[in-house]
């Protein structure tokens, strides 16, 4: 029960962290892009928030040790280890490209938007996996059922996930009115519910965990 | 199995429906049926008359018109107030209408112009110019086209030799097509855009009044309205707009002559938030002012002045101006200050008198008055008759007057006046008012009809109909009888109300007595379903009806829930650990681990699943591109599939085109009859299985053939145009003939199923007991992959109870006699109707939708197999208890795919966008009566519909059928290993099965009723919204008429079911052998 507490200490200055590191990628492109808005160049602020998100969840995992043990410390395990990550943030890159396009989103008039809105989402969501679990798609097939949480940082991984997700839904809702504000521009609205869902998420998890702790129990690694 | 008991429940529930429907409509849709006859000058007005002709006599007093419609401005726009010192801005805007009445009093007038509900601007378009109240439905107008065929004053105005010069709203342009000597139309549909049509009209108003060529000029200025929509009127913009009018309005009375008459009106008002629509004062009370440049008026006090001039008045006033004859339906009467009192100065032809004016009007009026009721009954007959007497009372009056050669008194003035007011009155109680009471009751019976419908679902049969029934009818007649004791006639939709409301309400409360009886508490939470994600989809959909955006973009919508929904399912059994094998094997400790759970059996499943919900979303995208496009959706280019073949000019486009509907149809038929193969329903000789192998084919040759025909160019056969012409006509015929057949052929005998006996009988002893498999294959192979060995247990137990031991004494364990397509007796006959239908809906659409029917096809059977994936993976994990009931999430996924497919066949919820050359297939000259045309384009329209609903009950077979994959194997009720039954599970338990149909078909008539009563609701709110007419009301009509029609094609696909199921029963005790009783 400490050590649950103790982690709960870590989960939220984190979060906090990484929160703090959307904030500043939103304010950063200032100083950088001509005419900076997040409207109005909404793809820098999109790859300005990607990128940092990335870097500092890396960053943070790696620091706290939560990265799944390896076994063999020899160099081109690691490498090998490396590119997978890589081919797997890549190729969840395309999934979620192509079920945005699925969704309704047009393939041939805005595929850059599309795909940058899919790369956000993969930072949000199979980056933190890849860096909890590492690249192994059957654990995290396992993490996201209802007992297949085996730390709170699962737990976390599932709260996070789910808030990007329904908020992307939620943000496709504001598209077809006919209000005529420029953040109903594709993809604006749904990469801006994206990352307040992110955001929600990271807020809600520790919380969450907190509350429920009693529940929570895992079995040990 | 119940059969009587749950078609009676479900044809109560859908008539429950219908009255809600009915009653809602009753209130809210005002229909008026349009005569279709014009005046003319020869007109003589009544018949016994020779006084000569009635229009277009003498000298008219003006010779041109300059009419300037400002959109929706309100009275209170015009009217000027000097001692207001704090105007707000719009107020005061308009000064030059002050300044000319004050300075030449007996040229102008300025008065409140009262517009009647509903007041848009093309209802009100349609009024000001045919004198007549629009309502939202003018039968008899084509749907097709909004043009205005009544007749009104742009058309005699055309008759009379008058060149009619139009600018402004391009609404004018499609009620009036070719009837202007010149047009200048702009676009009207931004709303946000305040100035192209004003400037547009601006850039011609003067040049053309300065020119000679026009004789009346219409512009209709769209700024202010669109300023309200946007701004709305207590905003600065609105300011700028209004002094821009009153500079216009100077403009043109600078460049007035003499012969002219000066009109501005608005044709309605609007609300504080700019919005206009409803009844209220604030939106009907628009403005008009009259001027011309010679007096015309009285001074100022010598008459009395109406307070207020109602909106088709203007139209009998115009045309004896003018001197042309009043349109045919006008009911308004002249505005008498512009006529003389009498006709005085003799010597210039005099001009007509107040009297003779209203005279000519009252003779119109009640000429239209008569025609109307031989065709209508709206009126009522007492009403009728009061009236009559009333005019022929004044008309004898006035012709006595006439003879004396005295002029008319002022008392017959004013009767002629009450005449025309009360004419007025009663077509306006008839035609233009809303009814909240009987909306009110629609929503309530449709809103209990839903709760009624939850109830069943829930509590699955909830005992007899006869009480609630018996009870409603009583109440129907008492009301009906009430009715006539105290108003002398009854109201049909009353009494259908009163019974639709209280047989519900016993039903509920009854229900809700069984509910909290069974258990001690939580009788509320046993009759409402757990919000989950199917029915948190399903709200949302509801919600989206109430929004114009979603309306309209309602294609994209219910294919974005679609999807959403679809991808939902997987994620679901993830969590709940379903989808994958359990991982670890010293896992099952929690539920009793069953023998037959391999893990490559679960992962079979689940990979199954993912296929299903691919095939799903890749259909779902391709379907998007069958899509059509509604006017509002600005830059929105129509599927190129939506026009027939023979408009395409490129002929090898043609032919490609060509080739992918011929294939498309050819997977349709092979899709069907390669299912009915597999599961061995094509070997007997039952008519039904002729209709599978030879009727199926031959209708596609015929579609194939006819689509060959019918887009062959005209110019390039010549020599054969008389073959061509009657292969258009045959072929469709004959492939519907065919089809008939088919479709009779399975309701006359639907058992697809073929017995062989498989051993010669025994000579020893009596007869062997018959054992039964229900074989899915043909092959040896196939027999050992899918026969089932079908034991039909309580026939059996019969028998052997009968026969003793020597059933059991017999070595061989296969069974004695193979039923081939046992195992899908019911789905099979469901299934070949289903594909029959389909290709008779596909032969009424555009031949590119084939590839949309094919993806219909596709999308069903992934669904399908959705549900009977997760369902087994449900099974084979231990969770699923093995009831047959349907859960929400596949009814809540078919119902979507209805409304996705019905756009995804170029369908659209607007009047525009009917298909309406469906009519006139395999009638290619047309039709003598509308009963024939109406049904093919409502089959048309609602195809998918149609389909989604005659189809319901294979989602109950579905699962079933596919435990021969393995799904059930060890977990069936049985003492053999090997026990897979298939449907013949649900014989097994004939309760279950009649109560999960019930169920199911109570749901699904829930999701489609939840949406009615949604745009019904959505409708009744924002009765005064800009985009009622045009998007919610259409919207209420095609979702009303589609719940219609699904729920008897729901009826339809349930009654084939139960048809079934005589057979069956008949069929098994056939096989009984005749010793053994
Ligand atoms: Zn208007
Ligand atoms: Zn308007």
């Amino acid at each position: 029960m400490r050590d649950v507490e103790i982690n709960i200490k870590g989960m939220v200055s984190a979060h906090t962290i990484i929160a703090f590191s959307i904030f500043i990628a939103t304010l950063m492109p200032h100083f950088f892009v001509e005419n900076y808005s997040v409207y109005g160049t909404h793809l820098a602020w999109l790859y300005s928030v990607s990128g940092s998100v990335a870097v500092v969840n890396i960053t943070i995992f790696w620091l706290l040790g939560i990265s799944p043990p390896t076994k063999k410390h020899t160099l081109s395990y690691k490498v090998s280890r490396l590119v997978k990550s890589c081919l797997h943030f890549v190729a969840s890159c395309l999934f979620f490209h192509l079920v945005l396009v699925l969704y309704g989103a047009t393939l041939l008039e805005a595929p850059l938007e599309t795909f940058s809105l899919a790369v956000l989402l993969s930072c949000f969501t199979t980056l933190r996996c890849l860096c909890a679990l590492g690249p192994n798609v059957q654990a995290w097939i396992r993490v996201f059922s209802r007992d297949g949480a085996m730390s709170i940082w699962d737990t976390c991984l599932q709260i996070t996930t789910a808030g990007t997700l329904i908020g992307t839904w939620l943000g496709a809702f504001p598209i077809p009115l006919d209000w005529d504000r420029p953040w109903q521009a594709w993809p604006i609205s749904c990469s801006l519910g994206a990352t307040f869902g992110f955001l929600m998420g990271l807020l809600v998890a520790p919380g969450w965990i907190y509350w429920h702790r009693k529940q929570l129990t895992y079995k040990c690694k | 199995m119940k059969r009587l008991p749950v078609l009676a429940m479900l044809l109560w529930v859908c008539a429950v429906f219908y009255v809600g429907i009915f009653l809602f409509f009753g209130g809210f849709l005002l229909v008026r049926l349009e005569v279709n006859r014009s005046s003319s000058c020869d007109d003589l007005l009544t018949p016994r008359d020779e006084g000569g002709r009635d229009f277009c006599r003498g000298e008219p007093r003006f010779r041109r018109a300059v009419v300037l419609i400002i959109d929706a401005l309100k009275i209170d726009f015009a009217r000027f107030d000097a001692r207001n010192l704090a105007p707000k801005p719009y107020e005061n805007k308009l000064p030059v209408l002050e300044e000319v009445m004050s300075s030449q009093p007996t040229h102008s007038r300025l008065y409140p112009f009262r517009a009647d509900p509903p007041t848009t601007t093309m209802q009100r378009i349609k009024g000001f110019t045919t004198g007549s109240l629009p309502t939202f439905i003018d039968v008899g107008n084509n749907f097709a086209s909004s043009a205005i065929l009544e007749d009104n004053l742009v058309h005699q105005l055309g008759r009379a030799g008058k060149r009619v010069v139009f600018m402004g709203d391009d609404t004018w342009e499609s009620l009036f097509p070719k009837k202007f000597h010149r047009s200048l139309p702009f676009p009207s549909f931004n709303v946000k855009d305040l100035h192209t049509v004003d400037n547009g009209i601006l850039q011609h108003l003067y040049p053309t009044m300065e020119g000679s060529d026009w004789d009346v000029l219409i512009a209709h200025f769209l700024g202010v309205d669109h300023c309200g929509h946007r701004f709305g009127p207590d905003h600065p913009a609105m300011a700028d707009k209004l002094t821009q009018m009153d500079e216009v309005i100077r403009s043109v009375i600078g460049r007035l002559e003499n012969d002219t008459l000066l009109v501005v009106m608005g044709d309605h008002g609007m609300t504080d938030s700019g919005d206009h629509g409803g009844e209220s004062l604030k939106e009907t009370d628009a403005a008009l002012f009259l001027y011309s440049s010679a007096p015309v008026f009285p001074a100022p006090g010598a008459q009395a002045e109406p307070e207020v001039v109602p909106q088709t008045d203007l139209v009998p006033t115009l045309a004896l101006l003018l001197g042309i004859p009043i349109p045919y339906s006008n009911i308004g009467q002249v505005l008498l200050p512009l006529f003389p009192q009498h006709t005085g100065s003799p010597g210039a032809p005099p001009p007509l008198s107040q009297a003779e004016a209203l005279w000519i009007n009252s003779k119109q009026v009640s000429r239209f008055l008569e025609t109307y009721t031989q065709i209508s009954k709206d009126i009522p007959a007492e009403m009728q008759s009061v009236l009559r007497e009333d005019f022929s009372r004044i008309s004898s009056e006035f012709r006595s007057s006439a003879q004396r050669g005295l002029p008319a008194s002022p008392e017959l003035v004013s009767s002629l006046q009450g005449y025309l007011s009360a004419v007025r009155e009663t077509c306006r109680s008839s035609w233009a008012r809303f009814h909240p009471l009987k909306m009110a009751a629609g929503l309530a019976v449709l809103a209990g009809a839903c709760a009624l419908c939850l109830a069943v679902s829930e509590l699955g049969d909830a005992g007899s109909l006869r009480g609630p029934l018996a009870t409603g009818a009583g109440l129907a007649v008492g009301v009906g009888v009430a009715q006539l004791v105290a108003g002398g006639y009854s109201d049909v939709s009353w009494c259908l109300g009163a019974f639709a409301l209280s047989s519900q309400a016993l039903f509920l409360r009854r229900a809700w007595l069984t509910a909290r009886g069974g258990q001690s508490k939580g009788g509320l939470r046993e009759l409402l379903p757990q919000l989950s994600a199917p029915l948190l989809v399903l709200l949302v959909r509801c919600a989206a009806l109430m929004s114009d955006s979603y309306v309209i973009a309602e294609g994209r919508v219910a294919t974005f829930l679609l999807c959403s929904l679809g991808l939902y399912v997987p994620l679901r059994l993830n969590w709940d650990g379903l989808l994958l094998p359990p991982a670890d094997p010293q896992k099952p400790l929690g539920l009793q681990p069953s023998p037959s759970l391999s893990p490559a059996v679960v992962r079979r499943e689940s990979l199954a699943l993912l296929a299903c919900v691919a095939v799903l979303a890749g259909s779902l995208y391709l379907s998007l591109s069958f899509h059509g496009c509604r006017e509002e959706q600005g830059s929105c280019q129509p599927s190129a599939f939506l026009s027939p073949l023979s408009r395409l000019q490129d002929s090898r486009l043609r032919n490609l085109h060509y080739l992918l509907s011929v294939a498309s149809l050819a997977a349709w038929t092979y899709a069907l009859r390669r299912w009915l193969r597999h599961y061995g329903n094509l070997n007997c000789q039952a008519p039904a299985v002729a209709a599978a192998r030879w009727l199926l084919p031959s209708v596609s040759v015929c579609l194939a053939l006819h689509w060959a025909v019918s887009s062959t160019p005209e110019e390039s056969f010549r020599s054969l145009a008389q073959l061509i012409g009657l292969a258009v006509e045959t072929l469709p015929r004959a492939a519907f003939a065919l089809l008939g057949l088919g479709v009779g052929l399975v309701w006359l005998d639907p058992l697809m199923v073929f017995l062989k006996p498989r051993q010669p009988a025994q000579p020893r002893g009596p007869p062997l007991p018959p054992r039964y498999r229900a074989s899915t294959g043909i092959s040896p192979q196939a027999e050992l992959h899918h026969l089932i060995p079908q034991l039909y247990q309580r026939m059996r137990r019969s028998l052997e109870d009968d026969d003793g031991p020597e059933g059991g004494a017999e070595g061989d364990t296969r069974p004695a006699v193979e039923a081939y397509g046992l195992g899908t007796v019911y789905s099979a006959p469901l299934l070949l109707q289903w594909g029959l239908l389909g290709l008779g809906l596909l032969l009424l659409h555009p031949e590119g939708l084939a590839l949309s029917f094919l993806l219909l096809l596709l999308e069903a059977g992934a669904l399908l197999h959705l549900h009977a994936s997760s369902t087994s993976l449900g099974l084979l994990q231990g969770t699923h208890t093995g009831e047959f009931a349907v859960p929400w999430t596949p009814l809540v996924l078919w119902a979507l795919a209805a409304t996705q497919f019905f756009h995804a066949t170029g369908h659209l919820p607007t009047f525009t966008s009917i298909q309406w050359g469906a009519a006139f297939v395999g009638f290619p000259k047309g039709h003598t009566g509308t009963l024939l045309p109406a049904t093919l384009v409502t089959l048309n329209t609602f195809s998918s519909h149609i389909l989604f609903a005659v189809g319901c009950p294979l989602l109950l077979f579905w699962p079933l059928l596919c435990e021969a994959r393995g799904g059930r194997r060890g977990r069936g009720s049985g003492e053999e290993g090997e026990d897979v039954v298939m449907e013949m599970r649900l014989r097994e338990r004939p309760e279950q099965f009649s109560s999960t149909l019930l169920q199911l078909a109570a749901r699904y008539l829930f999701i489609h009723g939840a949406q009615v009563l949604a745009s019904a609701v959505a409708a009744a709110i924002l009765r005064r919204h800009l985009m009622v007419w045009s998007v919610f009301a259409p919207k209420l009509m095609f979702e009303a008429s589609g719940f219609v029609v699904s729920s008897a094609f729901l009826c339809l696909g349930l009654a084939l079911v139960m048809r079934v199921d005589v057979a069956v029963s008949r069929w098994f005790k056939r096989l009984l052998p005749e010793q053994s009783r």
